[in-house]
């Protein structure tokens, strides 16, 4: 597959998108561990929901 | 479980438990799958192999109006219906809407200068889109920057419909001004006018762009929930702080009264 002249351009476009959408990756997990982790820290000093749940607890 | 039941975060926490793996796999073999056919996409006759990121450009410029178009609806939701997940899809969409705003804008740049000579021109589809990506990021500082939610909620709502006028704007500005950027050639009246061999590859890129966002937003959306749940488990550790140090110190002071009272 030749990409001509203006490969670089092609190139960059790609991964630019491949660079941005990892971030975007990257950011939501760190984003997920943080708060889950945050919730079980709450969890361990014994702070609960009002309905009586555990900080972490899903259905 | 029906509809009505997502409006309750934690079912919506369990619904996304079960359909994450789904969407982030099927949004991984369609991604594949496209980049294979853009790959194998024959030269354009007059752009050559530069027309390889209209496959990249197009599905991100779509998702760009589409983004701004959900937190619209979602909009509606936190101001009409009050539904106690709309402000939360709005406030995790915006982020990836910025993202993809920037890569069309990005994208674009690099495939308009080998076709116009320039990376930039100020003309209407170019600067439209500009905006756009300058309202995400005023609507994303807008949430950072009022502290109680439900009043940060109301201001970005109407905030965002006020700009959802400019999607019309982005769509029709290569009708209604003379621009350096094309006319639509997928979306139009009378059908598409793109040859077979780019139009497929165009369509799997669009798709499998619009089920990265659907895996993306549902993740954040899952992150903003647990954030808020954070926050009230916060507030509700702080009172309960402040109420254990007011009654001992209201005891201390019993304490003394009755002392002095005995003496």
């Amino acid at each position: 597959m030749s990409l001509g002249p203006y490969a670089s351009f092609i190139v960059t476009s790609y991964a630019a998108a491949a660079l941005v959408v990892a971030i975007l990756i990257g950011w939501i997990v760190l984003d997920y561990r943080s708060q889950t982790q945050r919730l079980r820290e709450l969890d361990r000093s014994g702070i609960t929901r009002r309905s009586g749940r555990s900080a972490i607890d899903t259905p | 479980m029906t509809l009505i039941d997502l409006a309750n975060p934690t079912r919506f926490l369990a619904l996304t438990a079960r359909v994450l793996p789904w969407l982030a796999g099927a949004t991984v073999i369609l991604l594949a799958v496209g980049l294979y056919q853009s790959a194998l996409a024959p030269d354009d006759y007059q752009q050559g192999a530069t027309v390889k990121i209209m496959f990249i450009h197009v599905p991100n410029a779509w998702l760009s109006m589409f983004v701004w178009g959900v937190m619209s609806i979602a909009s509606l939701g936190t101001l009409v219906w009050r539904h106690p997940l709309a402000d939360v899809a709005a406030k995790a969409a915006a982020p990836i809407g910025a993202a993809f705003t920037f890569l069309a804008l990005l994208t674009g740049s690099l495939w308009g200068r080998p076709m116009w000579g320039t990376y930039w021109e100020w003309d209407a589809r170019l600067t439209s889109v500009l905006i756009l990506f300058l309202m995400y990021l005023g609507l994303m500082a807008l949430w950072r920057a009022v502290d109680d939610p439900s009043r940060a909620a109301r201001a970005a709502a109407v905030l965002t419909l006020v700009g959802a006028i400019n999607l019309p704007i982005i769509k029709f500005s290569v009708d209604w001004w003379n621009t350096l950027h094309q006319p639509a050639s997928v979306m139009r009246m009378g059908g598409s006018t793109l040859d077979k061999s780019f139009l497929i590859p165009l369509l799997v890129m669009a798709i499998a762009f619009t089920l990265l966002f659907a895996t993306l937003h549902i993740a954040a959306m899952r992150n903003e929930i647990l954030r808020r749940r954070v926050r009230s488990l916060q507030m509700m550790q702080a009172s309960r702080v402040a109420f254990s140090s007011e009654s001992s110190a209201g005891s201390r002071a019993e304490n003394a009264s009755n002392e002095a009272g005995a003496a």
